[in-house]
């Protein structure tokens, strides 16, 4: 799987350019392995499936969920309720960068009051992005419970949140950083780990900053002049 | 570096969508038992109404509520500002509170921008004058592409007093960056003498426009204007541009009809027509909410807004 | 300091250097390498030396303004513009329609001493454009006064504008029209045109002004009397001057530095400090009015020196009063404008901004020639000097400059009045 032997489009570019920097720890056969044991679990663990709602934390976690909900069709021949679940609005470092677009949060039709909701995610980190879901569901509905499936768990958690489902476990250290591609959002499968290049979305950063409410977070303090 | 949203042209075509695409997921709230987002927590929106508006004030109070922002509503009647307290003294006083964002409604066009060199915080536009209100044509906006889908190449027919209307301004600076095709008609009285200059057509012609028209938003039509003689009767005016069913039956099947309100019915709009299927009066309202909450979270929510103007220091 | 000043080097008019010897209030020598002969010496090597500046319009305010501007700071303001000479408007509280009011402001003048104040008599009881006002008595007065102005409003009823053409040539005087025709510019804000319709803010056409001015021209000529017209910002108005005088009827017409310089585009931002009477206008009617002016279809710069306290101005647009003050950097703009783009030349602003304006206010001893016996009403001008304007450094009570910020090129050296400095080495004396 040659990046660079692909049409490249500018997107696809930069990512072939970055990939020369990254290590693939997961391709495309071990991927879909690990989804398949991941349905199993779910089945066993929910003894059924019955009420269970998958929901994707945008953007890749929706397709992981979409493809969980397929591989739980093939096996138990009866369609599940996927959809996603946008946390943007809930996350608690949203001071720390200029407002961003949201996600989609679509919500099957049966809703998440006494269901079971699973949670599909494709990079477990910090887990605040997890925690901000939590939130976002206390605001939807009641779950009757709430579980957490995940492609890649890489440790260095900041809050006491752990997955109910592991795709693989990949130790890494804080300078790493670990990208997960997905054919329907990339163009293939892979999971890579490369050098750090800057925060990405739901990581703690590097230079780790306490995230509370500071005074001057108000309009006008100099920090603010700061940023950019 | 702050950024206000003052005119609709503040907005480039990425920064519309954005705000038209954020709206969209923000109007889910709506149909929800709990309609609160965490996200403006601890920030302040401070409505400051010059001018009497209970339904736009009452809108943005919505939005900033619904985002957990704290909320303070300054109106100007019977308070120190009727008394001649100066616009730039109730800046100082709001700035002294820390407003995050202000939202002015004012009768003197310009008022915005003063506020603008007065206070830290994002100035929101909620109608200057006969100026621009640009959160109206983002809902307005909205509202189309909820109703017809992309609004690339959409024709829409603005009806009514342009000259002193701040929507149509507003409206026709936003959809035209969104794509649309704009299509002003008015008596000549009622259009400014260099409206050639804008992004839009003319015409003095209702009837020859509604088969052609995507959208027909009527604008509201004040009968004083027959007193500083923009034209001779209000019946006059009607008979050549007042939306009544007759002229309704012209417009495709899929064309719908908007009006900002508050409308004048009987006058610029029949009352059969402003209640029919086709108007999207009330919807118009509940999007308001979204659009404005749209645009709060992309100012207020983050470290620094995602859209709108800069202005150096 | 002494009464003799001998001027040396200075370039007359911008010509040839030359020195002038100034004793007892009058030019007593022009020439080289002149004797001292007991005069304080001024080294004026570069500098630009024209008779004293004679301005057609300018508001001091005083009676009833007196936190915007002072006959005091006013005149302290003209001579560090180098004027010898202002017109004052009449539109005081109370207006200037009486030879009490009018006699009031001349002694402030004279009592000031920084510049000579002739004061302009109302056309109108109260500038209510109803009743004539006193004209005669207020020509026989000690203000002796010659030019009438209703100056704020314009003279719009055609009979009364006839009368007053008609009644001043008795004494000599003549009426300046503030042209703009009431009922169009109703409500109006700025100049009518693709910014208002932008802004949306009710626009001033330019037919509001063009409208009197050609009425008043026909109506001076058939009467044959005198008509001076205010201000004139468009460049129709340009062109019907020019016709009129083609005529050979004796129409003057003033244009301020500002509508030489500013267009409407500024207005966008809505910044009060461009908000003026009448309004900045386009890029075309700009370079209209200075062609205008160097041809000398308007014969006279007059400042419509309009000075507002900052509240007044520091408020949303509606609101905001109307003016901009100018007598401190008339100079600079006209510079900056006119003679940096080759359209005018020092002997041409001495003209536009002495003689002219003398002549049209009947002063006998303002601009007159720089040569032996005139009086000795100079401004010495150092053109060299670029400055940034700071409106806090003003002698004017106000600081409503729309040129704040903005460089300029400039300086007055010196401003003699009558043989005595009110300006040295660029300071108030």
């Amino acid at each position: 799987m040659n990046a660079a032997s692909r049409p490249a489009e500018p997107a696809e570019a930069r990512d072939a350019e970055r990939d020369l920097r990254h290590k693939a720890v997961l391709e495309a056969p071990e991927i879909r392995r690990a989804l398949t044991r991941i349905a199993y679990e779910i089945l066993e663990r929910t003894k059924g499936g019955d009420d269970v709602v998958l929901l994707g934390i945008p953007t890749r976690g929706v397709t992981l969920a979409r493809r969980l909900a397929a591989r739980l069709q093939e096996v138990e021949g009866k369609p599940f309720p996927h959809g996603s679940l946008d946390v943007t609005m809930y996350r608690d470092d949203l001071r720390m960068r200029p407002a961003r677009a949201l996600g989609r949060t679509d919500l099957p039709a049966e809703g998440i009051d006494d269901r079971i909701v699973v949670l599909v995610d494709d990079v477990l980190f910090s887990g605040r992005t997890v925690r901000a879901a939590l939130d976002a569901l206390s605001d939807l509905g009641r779950p009757r419970a709430v579980q957490l499936a995940t492609l890649v768990d890489r440790g260095h958690r900041e809050l006491p949140i752990r997955a109910d489902y592991v795709g693989k476990n990949l130790p890494t250290s804080m300078r790493e950083t670990v990208r997960v591609l997905l054919t329907e959002n990339d163009g293939r499968d892979a999971v890579l780990i490369g050098p750090a290049d800057g925060a990405r979305d739901g990581s703690p950063s590097p230079a780790r900053r306490p995230p509370a409410r500071r005074p001057d977070d108000a309009a006008g303090s100099p920090d603010r002049k700061s940023a950019k | 570096m702050k950024r206000h949203l003052i005119s609709a042209a503040d907005l480039s075509r990425d920064d519309a969508l954005l705000v038209l695409d954020t709206a969209e997921e923000l109007a889910q709230i709506a149909d929800r038992s709990i309609k609160k987002l965490p996200t403006l927590r601890g920030r302040t929106v401070v409505n400051l109404f010059f001018e009497d508006s209970t339904r736009t004030r009452i809108s943005f109070e919505a939005a900033a509520k619904r985002l957990s922002a704290d909320v303070i509503n300054f109106s100007a009647k019977g308070s120190s500002v009727s008394k001649g307290e100066s616009l730039k003294d109730t800046a100082l006083t709001l700035e002294a509170m820390g407003a995050d964002a202000v939202v002015i409604r004012h009768s003197a066009a310009g008022a915005p921008h003063r506020l603008a060199t007065w206070v830290r915080g994002s100035v929101i536009n909620a109608g200057d004058g006969t100026h621009e209100h640009p959160t109206q044509a983002l809902l307005d906006a909205f509202t189309m592409r909820r109703r017809l889908g992309d609004l690339d190449g959409r024709r829409v027919t603005i009806v009514g007093d342009v000259l002193h209307s701040r929507v149509a301004r507003s409206n026709v600076l936003l959809l035209n960056t969104l794509g649309a095709e704009v299509t002003l008609v008015a008596p000549p009285t009622l259009l400014p003498v260099a409206v050639d200059s804008w992004p839009c057509s003319v015409s003095y012609d209702l009837d020859a426009e509604l088969p052609k028209s995507d959208v027909v938003m009527m604008l509201r039509v004040q009968r004083e204007r027959m007193n500083a003689a923009y034209f001779p009767t209000v019946r006059e005016y009607s008979r050549r541009y007042g939306l009544d069913a007759e002229r309704v039956a012209k417009l495709p099947e899929h064309a719908i009809v908007m009006h900002p309100g508050p409308m004048n019915r009987g006058v610029e709009i029949a009352a059969e027509v402003a209640d029919s299927p086709r108007s999207t009066v009330t919807e118009q309202v509940t999007n308001g909410v979204s659009a404005r909450m749209a645009v709060l979270y992309l100012l207020l929510g983050g470290s620094e807004p995602a859209i709108g103007k800069e202005v150096s220091e | 300091m002494s009464h003799s000043f001998l001027i040396k080097g200075a370039r007359l008019l911008g010509g040839e250097p030359a020195d002038l010897l100034l004793r007892d209030g009058v030019i007593a020598e022009v020439g080289r390498g002149l004797d001292a002969a007991g005069a304080q010496v001024l080294d004026a090597a570069g500098l630009i030396a024209l008779p004293g500046l004679v301005d057609l319009h300018t508001h001091l305010r005083e009676p009833g303004r007196e936190d915007a501007e002072t006959v005091e700071t006013g005149t302290r303001a003209a001579a560090k513009g180098g004027y010898t000479a202002v017109h004052a408007m009449a539109n005081t509280h109370p207006v200037a329609d009486t030879a009490g009011v009018v006699e009031q402001v001349w002694r402030l003048g004279r009592e000031a001493g920084y510049c000579d104040v002739h004061p302009v008599g109302a056309v109108t009881q109260g500038i209510a454009g109803k009743h004539l006002a006193e004209l005669g008595a207020m020509a026989d007065s000690a203000a002796r006064v010659r030019v009438f102005s209703d100056d704020g409003h314009c003279v719009s009823d055609a009979v009364i504008m006839r009368r007053a053409l008609e009644y001043v040539k008795a004494f000599d005087g003549v009426i300046a029209q503030h042209a703009q025709e009431p009922r169009l510019t109703e409500g109006a804000q700025m100049n009518e045109g693709e910014v208002s319709a932008e802004l949306g803010l009710p626009g001033w056409p330019a037919v509001a002004e063009e409208a009197i001015i050609a009425r008043d021209c026909l109506l001076a000529a058939h009467v044959g009397s005198r008509l001076h017209v205010c201000h004139v910002s468009t460049a129709g108005s340009v062109e019907i001057i020019r016709w009129a005088k083609s005529k050979g009827w004796q129409v003057t017409a003033e244009v301020t530095p500002h509508h030489l310089l500013l267009d409407d585009t500024l207005v966008r931002g809505y910044d009060p400090i461009y908000k003026v009477n009448p309004p900045l206008r386009t890029a075309e009617d700009v370079a209209a009015l200075r062609q205008g002016l160097a041809d000398g279809t308007i014969d006279a710069v007059a400042t419509d020196h309009a000075p507002h306290p900052v509240e007044d101005k520091e408020t949303e647009w509606a609101a905001a009063a109307m003016g901009m003050i100018g007598l401190e950097t008339a100079l600079p703009v006209i510079q900056l404008a006119m003679v940096e783009t080759g359209l005018l030349d020092w002997a041409g602003v001495a003209d536009r901004m002495s003689f002219r304006p003398a002549r049209i206010g009947r002063l006998e001893g303002q601009g007159r020639p720089l040569e032996a016996g005139s009086p000795a009403n100079v401004v010495l001008y150092d053109p060299s000097p670029r400055t940034v304007v700071d409106p806090a450094t003003f002698a004017s009570k106000s600081r409503n400059s729309p040129f704040a910020g903005l460089e300029l090129p400039g300086r007055v050296v010196a401003t003699f009045l009558r043989g005595r400095p009110t300006v040295w080495e660029g300071k108030l004396q």
